[in-house]
C-alpha cells in the first residue's frame, strides 16, 4: 500500500442494464488531489456509466468507491455533491429560466438575519465569483440569455464554489470556441493548483495532451489501463481506445478516398435556384449530383442545417425553385421528401432522431414503414431481417435487435438512425453533424460508410462543423455565410485555408 | 421452455389478468362460492360474473379508445360528456322531439348519436393537433360544454323513452350472453385488428415516445392525432348509447359522470404509460374489468355505502403499488435480504 491516500479510488465497479447489456465490468479508477485525469474511450466504452455511478445517477451492481479513504455510496447527484463530487455535463445541467446568480447559489442561497434570501449579497457574491473566471455578466439576467459556452462556464464556477474535492467535466468543450477552451483550461489549471482533482472526459485528443496529467482508458466496459500522459504516444493511445490498429483503419479510409477520386459524379439530382425560407435561408443556389459527397460548411448559424431542413420538407420553400430529378417539387412534410428518396439524419440525435423507448428493430423500420404507408405493414420477420443486416453491416454493438435504442451509446444510436435511412434506399442522404460526440474509431467508420455509399451512386450532403472531416470526405464543399451561399471550392482547390477564407470573406 | 415463461410474464396484460383473477378468487372465497355461481333463467345466463362483463361494457369501450389517446401522451376527459350528448340525441330522436321526420327510428337514432360522437372527437383532435392546445385543456372544453349541449337537446329535461329495440342495446341477450358484451368484442376486435395488422400501433408508440422524431421519420403526426381523438369520441358515443338504453332514457346531468376518470384509471392499471409510448389495448380492457369488479366486490360484500369510496381507493392503491416497477424492486430486495438472513441463520 502506498503511504499516501488517494483522493478518489474506484475498485471493481460493475454495472449492467438488464441482463444483456454489460456497461461496466470490474473497472477501476484512481484520482489524486491536484491532478487532471482524462477518462477516455470509444462510445459505449463505459465512460458515461462510470461517471453516473460515481455521481449517484446510476447505482452500481458491484465494487466500492473511496473518497479520501472513506467508503461512499451516493444515491443522487445531490448526495454526491455533499461529499464533494461536482459534475459539469456536456448538456448544461442548470436551470435556463433562472438568473445567473440564482443558478450559482441554488439550494444554498445566502440568508439575511430574518431568514429570507439575501438577494443583494447573492448578486454581489455571484459577480465576484465570476470575476475570478474573467466573466463579466449581468448576474440578474436569466441564464438563457447567454450562450451555451457561457452557461458552461457558470456551471464550472458553481461547481468550483461548492468546495468540491472532485470536479467531473463531461465533454465540456464540445460546444466551446478555441478562445473559450483556452480560458477553460486556464481555470482547470488554477483549480488543480488549489488541490482539486479533476476528471476530464473528452473526444478531443489535442486537449488531452494539452491539459491532462494522466489518462485512464476504458474499452467495451473494461478497464484497459492508466498511463502518464507524457509517456503515452498519441498513436498508441488511439489503438488502446479502439482496440484495433488505427493505422489500418486510416489506411482503409484512404483507399476509400482513392476510390472517391476515381469515380465521376453522375447526373444532377437536386437543384435549388434562389430558394428561400422566411426567417432562414435566402436565395440559396445549390446542386447535388448522384455519387458525390457534397460538403456544406460554414459557421454556426450560417444556414447549414436550415438548408437541409428545407430540402427535407420540414421548412417550406417560400421563394425560389427546388427540383429533384429534374422535376419541380413542393415538399410540405418530411414524408414528401422521403417519397422522393431523400433521407435526413438530423443534428439533434436525441430529440429529432431516436425514439428512445422503442427497440432497435422498430427504430430502423420506422422510416421505411412511413414510406410504405399505413396499410403495407412490414412484418416482424422482415423488420428483423433488416435489423440483422444493418447491425452486421454497420457493426452496431448490441446483443440483439430487441434492445431499446436509448440503452445504446451515442455512436451506436447514430448508426441505427443511419440504418433507418439506408433501409429506405435513398438517392440523397443528408447527414447533419453525423459524428458529433462520437469517438474517433466510429467517426472513421461512419466517414468510410459515407464514401462507400457515394461510390455506389448515392448523393450525400455532408454537414459538419469539423472542417478536416469535410476535407477528408468531400470533393466539393459549398460554404455558407449568413444564410446565403458564399462560395464553393472544388477538387484540388479544397483546403482548410480556402474554405476558411470564404467563411471569413466579406469582412476584409 | 423458460423463454416462453419469460414472454408470458413480460406481456403487458400479464399482471392485470392476474389481478383480475385474484379479485374474482377473493370474492369467491368471501361469498363461499356464490360469486361464481351462474344461473340460467329463460335461457339467459345470470350471475355476478356476467354482471361484471355487462356493466363493465361501457368502461371497456371507453378504456380501449382512451388507451390510444394516452399512448400519444394526450388525454381525453370529455368522454363522459360525449356519452351524455349521444344519449340525449338518441332518446330525443326516438321520442320524436328531435328530427320528427325520422319517425322515431332506432337505427337513425343510433347513427346520429355516433355521428355526433365522431364530430366531438374531430373537434378535440382539431384542437390538439392543429391548434396545439394541451390535450387536457382542449378536451376540458367539451367536458364542460358537452353537458350543456346535451341539455339544450333535451331542453333541460330527463327524457324517458319506450322502445324495446333500444332497450336491447343494454338489456338484450344473444346466445344467453348480454348484448353489450358483443358490442365490446366487435369494437375492441376491430380496433385490435387495425392496430396490429397495420402499422398504426407502431406509429402511435413512436408518436407517444417522441413526436418530433416521428415527424422527422416521415410520420404525419397530426393526422394520427386527429384519428385517435375521433375514435375516442366515436367509442364514447357508443358507451353513451349503452348507458341510456340501461336507464331507458337520457339524463344529461348524470350520464357518464366522472367516468373519464375510471377510464383513465383502467388504462393505468393496464400498465400503459400515461406519458405516452408503449401501450396495450387488451391490458386496458382487463383494467376496465378490474375497475368494474371492484365496484361489484364492494356491493357483493355488503359494505355500507359510506365506506364504498374509501374501500375502492384502498384497492386502487394496492393495485397501483403492485404495478409499480420501483415498488417491485424495493419489495423484492426486502424479500431477498430476508431470505438471505434466513439462510444465514
Amino acid at each position: 500500500m502506498s503511504g499516501q491516500t488517494k483522493l478518489l479510488t474506484m475498485k471493481g465497479i460493475s454495472k449492467s442494464f438488464g441482463k444483456a447489456v454489460i456497461a461496466l465490468d470490474n473497472v477501476q479508477f484512481e484520482l489524486e488531489a491536484g491532478e487532471i485525469h482524462a477518462l477516455l474511450g470509444e462510445n459505449g466504452a463505459g465512460k458515461s456509466t462510470l461517471i453516473k455511478v460515481l455521481t449517484g445517477v446510476e447505482e452500481r451492481d458491484e465494487g466500492e468507491v473511496l473518497l479520501e479513504g472513506k467508503k461512499i455510496h451516493p444515491k443522487s447527484t445531490n448526495e454526491a455533491q455533499q461529499v464533494g463530487i461536482s459534475t459539469v455535463y456536456q448538456e448544461v445541467n442548470l436551470c435556463p429560466n433562472l438568473s445567473v446568480a440564482e443558478n450559482i447559489y441554488i439550494g444554498r442561497a445566502p440568508k439575511t438575519k430574518m431568514g429570507a434570501i439575501d438577494w443583494a449579497a447573492m448578486s454581489r457574491d455571484a459577480a465576484k465569483l465570476l470575476e475570478k473566471f474573467d466573466l463579466k455578466l449581468d448576474v440578474n439576467k436569466r441564464l438563457d440569455n447567454y450562450s451555451v459556452a457561457i452557461q458552461q462556464m457558470v456551471a464550472i464556477a458553481r461547481a468550483s464554489d461548492i468546495k468540491a474535492k472532485v470536479l467531473i467535466l463531461d465533454e465540456p468543450t464540445s460546444s466551446l470556441s478555441k478562445v473559450e477552451v483556452d480560458k477553460l483550461f486556464e481555470i482547470m489549471r488554477r483549480l488543480k493548483a488549489e488541490g482539486m482533482g479533476i476528471i476530464f472526459v473528452t473526444h478531443f485528443l489535442d486537449q488531452v495532451y494539452e491539459v491532462t496529467d494522466r489518462i485512464t482508458v476504458l474499452r467495451n466496459g473494461n478497464y484497459v489501463g492508466t498511463y502518464k500522459t507524457s509517456d503515452l504516444p498519441r498513436m498508441e493511445l488511439v489503438s488502446k481506445m479502439i482496440g484495433k490498429d488505427y493505422a489500418v483503419l486510416n489506411q482503409s479510409l484512404k483507399e476509400g478516398q482513392a476510390e472517391k477520386e476515381g469515380t465521376k459524379t453522375g447526373d444532377e439530382l437536386v437543384s435549388m435556384k434562389g430558394v428561400s425560407h422566411q426567417g432562414s435561408i435566402s436565395g440559396m443556389d445549390l446542386t447535388i449530383s448522384k455519387g458525390e459527397v457534397l460538403g456544406l460548411s460554414g459557421l454556426l448559424g450560417s444556414g447549414r442545417s436550415e438548408t437541409a431542413r428545407v430540402l427535407f420538407g420540414i421548412d417550406q420553400v417560400t421563394d425560389g425553385e427546388l427540383c429533384i430529378g429534374g422535376e419541380k417539387v413542393h415538399l410540405k412534410h418530411p414524408i414528401d421528401a422521403i417519397r422522393k428518396d431523400i433521407a435526413f439524419c438530423p443534428e439533434n440525435r436525441k430529440t429529432e432522431g431516436i425514439i428512445g423507448d422503442l427497440s432497435i428493430r422498430d427504430n430502423m423500420a420506422l422510416a421505411l414503414q412511413a414510406k410504405k404507408g399505413l396499410f403495407k405493414k412490414i412484418s416482424k420477420k422482415e423488420a428483423q431481417k433488416i435489423a440483422d443486416e444493418y447491425i452486421e453491416k454497420l457493426e452496431i454493438k448490441t446483443p440483439d435487435a430487441d434492445q431499446l435504442i436509448k440503452n445504446l451509446s451515442g455512436g451506436n444510436q447514430q448508426k441505427v438512425i443511419l440504418a433507418r435511412w439506408l433501409a429506405t434506399n435513398p438517392q440523397l442522404l443528408m447527414l447533419d453533424e453525423p459524428t458529433r460526440g462520437i469517438d474517433i474509431g466510429t467517426k472513421a467508420e461512419i466517414q468510410k460508410i459515407v464514401i462507400d455509399l457515394a461510390a455506389q451512386g448515392m448523393a450525400v450532403l455532408f454537414i459538419s462543423s469539423e472542417l478536416d472531416e469535410e476535407l477528408r470526405c468531400c470533393r466539393r464543399i459549398v460554404v455558407l455565410k449568413d444564410m446565403e451561399k458564399a462560395g464553393e471550392v472544388v477538387g484540388d482547390n479544397i483546403s482548410e485555408g480556402a474554405v476558411m477564407q470564404i467563411m471569413a470573406g466579406g469582412e476584409k | 421452455m423458460k423463454n416462453k415463461q419469460l414472454k408470458i410474464t413480460q406481456n403487458q396484460a400479464f399482471w392485470p389478468v392476474i389481478i383480475f383473477l385474484t379479485i374474482i378468487l377473493f370474492n369467491t372465497v368471501m361469498t363461499r362460492g356464490e360469486f361464481l355461481s351462474i344461473s340460467i333463467v329463460d335461457g339467459h345466463f345470470y350471475g355476478r360474473i356476467i354482471d361484471i362483463f355487462r356493466n363493465g361494457g361501457k368502461l371497456m369501450i371507453l378504456a380501449a379508445g382512451m388507451t390510444m389517446v394516452l399512448a400519444t401522451g394526450g388525454t381525453d376527459i370529455s368522454v363522459g360528456s360525449v356519452m351524455a350528448i349521444s344519449g340525449a340525441i338518441a332518446c330525443s330522436i326516438i321520442r320524436g322531439n328531435l328530427l320528427p321526420g325520422l319517425g322515431g327510428s332506432v337505427t337513425a337514432a343510433i347513427l346520429f348519436a355516433v355521428c355526433a360522437g365522431i364530430i366531438c372527437g374531430l373537434w378535440n383532435g382539431f384542437l390538439v393537433a392543429q391548434i396545439k392546445i394541451q390535450p387536457i385543456v382542449a378536451t376540458m372544453i367539451l367536458l364542460v360544454a358537452g353537458r350543456g349541449i346535451a341539455q339544450l337537446i333535451t331542453s333541460g329535461k330527463i327524457i324517458t323513452i319506450n322502445s324495446d329495440a333500444y332497450y336491447f342495446i343494454n338489456g338484450g341477450y344473444i346466445l344467453g350472453l348480454p348484448f353489450p358484451l358483443y358490442i365490446v368484442l366487435f369494437l375492441v376486435g376491430i380496433l385490435l385488428l387495425f392496430v396490429h395488422r397495420t402499422s398504426f400501433g407502431l406509429f402511435l408508440e413512436s408518436i407517444g415516445c417522441n413526436s418530433l422524431a416521428s415527424k422527422f421519420a416521415g410520420i404525419k403526426v397530426n393526422r394520427y392525432l386527429l384519428a385517435i381523438y375521433t375514435i375516442s369520441g366515436a367509442f364514447a358515443s357508443v358507451a353513451g348509447l349503452i348507458e341510456s338504453a340501461g336507464i331507458k332514457g337520457a339524463d344529461c346531468n348524470n350520464a357518464g359522470l366522472n367516468i373519464e376518470l375510471d377510464a383513465i384509471l383502467a388504462v393505468a392499471i393496464g400498465g400503459t404509460n400515461l406519458m405516452g409510448g408503449r401501450f396495450s389495448i387488451f391490458a386496458s380492457v382487463i383494467g376496465a374489468l378490474i375497475v368494474q369488479s371492484i365496484t361489484t366486490t364492494v356491493l357483493a360484500l355488503g359494505v355500507p355505502a359510506a365506506y364504498i369510496r374509501v374501500l375502492k381507493a384502498l384497492l386502487i392503491i394496492v393495485i397501483c403499488l403492485s404495478q409499480s416497477g420501483k415498488f417491485k424492486v424495493l419489495f423484492g430486495r426486502k424479500l431477498e435480504s430476508k431470505k438471505k438472513e434466513a439462510v444465514a441463520l
